[in-house]
């Protein structure tokens, strides 16, 4: 089966079946991962852009893995600050990434929608690698992947997600992602970091935590950013930390025992949650990471699938 | 005589006419008869003639951002749609704060030669919100109302000063009315659609709690108080609850017609303050025009060059065009559905915004200013960019296809546009 799309922009408009693929894929790709020479010739004379426009470390060097573990050749491009300030405009900076016969490019920004923006004006195609507060597909890709290797069956799954909804490109996707596997979800944080309006993801919410722990088969814990409290979000980090960090205590006293703890990362440890439980048995956080790589090459395999396909015949 | 129009359904709902018959028109005026031949004829077959259309807020952009618009071009938009009277917002740079650049509006609209273009001045000195602008030197420079819009006046013991020295030359203040603490940094509506696509939202509360203080100091002040581009089901409320004849209002085409699912394909033509809202407010907002609740429809045209368009949709300039499609979308989106009478489309376009801005204008009869409008109302046409006699495309309504089409515009009884063709 064929992935017949040209761009990646988000789990919203993927079908379940798109899903089934990437992940049947990325767990062939996984294997590639585990051999002692972890390299495969499929994306030879593919070329890769990674266009960053907000600061990443794990999201781009994990494009760049999958990429190099394909062969494919990449190249990386990183820029703070936006289209307007650097005098170029965006679409003229990826108009002449594509004039170097670039195929496929990685787009990471602030501002949502951009690769939607890119992936209607260029004939490359384009991957969302997280656009601002929209979307972050292959994290929630990735996070399913993880999710699948633990638990067999969707349906009677109980995902709790905390922290700061309102703000989480990795919450929009992984709700939607969850949403289409039939999973449960509930969100979980302070009333000024939940948006007003859940209707449209069909999901449960709740302010408190000790009310959302028990039952729970995951807990997906969010990145809590620093700068909630200067605008006014949070009165305190400390205040947080009291009603919202996962801590053993609460674990011990509130969540199953076999529940599981899952991060987008990059982990602040002792705001969101307790140092000790990051690296315990309850936490998939590594595997996450681990995962990523492999859904990373499963995606990109099969967005070039048609051009490398063409190429044979 | 200098002209004659004949054959053409005469409609002015402010006189009840409704028929086809004949207009003379002599020396910029009409009249019944003439002793003196005609030197240019119309024949009208099959096509309607409207007062002239009276636009009471658009942005021109000379001075300072002729990349955008011009006066030329602008005043070229405004009869291809049928307007023969724009009142253009001070926002320029420099700005409309001064005798100078109000007469040099006025100066350049006139050579330009095509409609009728009034200044609006600003409320505070360079539109910063501090000081009052000198009203009523302004008023005497030919502006018709004073406006900071683009912003909203914040500080609202100056709003109600604003509101108090404009009795002095009894002209609307008009508010742009967006509480900046609650839009800051926002994009579009905040809402379902807002929140599925991860953008920092503008609550339909930063207007309507605008609007009701401003209504509240209009009250108070007893000065007339202009609302631009009301966008939300709330502020019409308010309207309803509070409006006298010192509170007018305005809504422009695109939130009488498109809601914030727009946004959904992050198309930046559809990017403008106040942003689309719900369906619900459309609603609201038609059934407020239609019962003349809200008595204007202004199309608060705001020109773009591409390059700031075409951007991602958080970087590109809030505002789009409306002079070339105000008519023809609402005519064929309420008018043939059933939704707003004739009448009342052609009030709200020019009896009603020449009342408010105390215009001449808007009237079809015997020694009236000859500014009209003669629409084909049958035949079809699509929103082409380039087609657009205004600078900018960023129209709404690209691709669209409506019903109505300006064929001809008239101002002071010489014909200024035919056709696709602009005489001077």
């Amino acid at each position: 089966m064929d992935l017949n799309r040209k761009d990646l922009l988000g789990i919203q408009g993927l079908t379940k079946d798109e899903i089934g693929e990437i992940l049947t894929t990325a767990e062939y790709m996984e294997e590639i991962l585990k051999r002692p020479i972890k390299k495969a010739p499929t994306l030879r004379g593919i070329t890769v852009a990674n266009l960053f426009f907000e600061p990443s470390t794990r999201t781009l060097n994990s494009f760049v893995l999958a990429e190099k573990r394909l062969s494919a050749d990449s190249i990386n491009f990183s820029a703070a600050s936006s289209s307007v300030l650097k005098g170029e405009t965006l679409l003229d900076t990826a108009k002449n990434i594509q004039a170097m016969e670039v195929d496929i490019m990685v787009v990471r920004h602030s501002a949502p929608g951009t690769p939607h923006f890119l992936a209607n004006r260029l004939k490359a195609s384009v991957i969302n690698a997280g656009d601002g507060c929209h979307e972050h597909p292959t994290q929630a890709l990735l996070d399913i992947m993880t999710i699948k290797k633990n638990f067999s069956d969707f349906s009677n799954l109980k995902v709790a997600i905390i922290g700061d909804v309102k703000h989480s490109r990795v919450a929009r996707s992984l709700i939607l992602g969850l949403n289409k596997m039939k999973a449960k979800v509930t969100v979980c944080g302070p009333p000024t970091l939940l948006p007003l309006w859940l209707e449209p993801f069909g999901v449960k919410f709740e302010y408190s935590l000790e009310k959302t722990l028990p039952g729970k088969d995951i807990l997906y814990i969010l990145r809590i950013q620093k700068e909630r409290q200067e605008e006014s979000f949070l009165p305190s980090l400390r205040e947080y930390i009291k009603d919202y960090a996962i801590t053993y205590e609460k674990l011990k006293k509130f969540a199953s025992k076999e529940v599981v703890i899952m991060h987008p990362g990059p982990i602040n440890r002792g705001i969101e949650i307790e140092s000790s439980i990051a690296d315990s048995g309850y936490s998939l956080i590594l595997n996450q990471v681990t995962s990523g790589v492999a859904v990373r090459m499963s995606i990109l395999y099969l967005l070039s699938k048609r051009k490398t396909d063409g190429l044979k015949d | 005589m200098d002209l004659k129009i004949k054959n053409v359904h005469i409609f002015d709902p402010l006189n009840g006419i409704d028929e086809v018959g004949t207009l003379l028109i002599e020396k910029g005026k009409v009249v019944k008869k003439s002793k003196s031949a005609h030197k240019q004829e119309i024949d009208g077959k099959g096509l309607h003639l409207f007062p002239g259309f009276v636009d009471v807020h658009s942005h021109f952009r000379e001075p300072g951002d002729e990349d955008a618009e011009t006066i030329e071009t602008g005043s070229r938009a405004a009869v291809r749609g049928g307007y023969t009277t724009v009142c253009v917002m001070p926002n320029t740079e420099p700005p409309i704060d001064n005798e100078g650049v109000a007469g040099f509006i006025k100066e350049k609209s006139e050579e330009v030669g095509l409609c009728r273009v009034f200044p609006i001045g600003a409320v505070t000195k360079n539109r910063d919100g501090k000081e009052l602008a000198e009203m009523a030197h302004l008023f005497r420079a030919g502006c018709v109302a004073f406006s900071d819009d683009g912003s909203c006046i914040e500080n609202s013991s100056l709003m109600r000063n604003a509101l108090e020295y404009s009795k002095l030359v009894n002209v609307p203040i008009i508010d742009h009315p967006e509480d900046m603490s609650l839009s800051r940094k926002g994009q579009m509506h905040e809402g379902v659609v807002s929140t599925e696509l991860g953008f920092k939202g503008i609550p339909d509360i930063s207007e309507s709690a605008i609007v009701a203080r401003d209504i509240l100091l209009s009250k108070f002040t007893q000065g007339r108080l202009h609302l631009a581009h009301i966008s939300t089901a709330d502020s019409v409320k308010l309207i309803k609850d509070w409006k006298d004849d010192k509170i007018t209002s305005e809504v422009t085409p695109h939130h009488l017609l498109l809601t914030d699912e727009e946004i959904r394909k992050f198309d930046s033509n559809k990017k403008m303050k106040p942003p689309l809202r719900t369906k619900y407010d459309v609603g609201v907002l038609q059934k407020a025009i239609k019962e003349g609740l809200i008595e204007i429809v202004a199309s608060d045209h705001a020109p773009h060059p591409d390059y700031k368009k075409e951007l991602e949709f958080a970087e590109a300039a809030f505002g789009v065009t409306g002079l070339e499609t105000a008519f023809s979308a609402l005519y064929t989106e309420l008018v043939k559905k059933g939704k707003l009478t004739l009448d009342r489309l052609i009030k709200i376009l020019s009896s009603a915004p020449a009342k408010v801005f105390n215009l001449p204008f808007g009237e079809i009869k015997e020694g009236a200013i000859a500014d009209f409008t003669i629409i084909d109302l049958k035949s079809n046409w699509e929103v082409d960019p380039d087609n657009f006699a205004s600078k900018a495309k960023n129209s709404p309504f690209l691709g669209r296809k409506f019903k109505g089409m300006v064929r001809y515009c008239i101002v002071n009884g010489k014909i200024v546009y035919n056709d696709g063709d602009f005489i001077k």
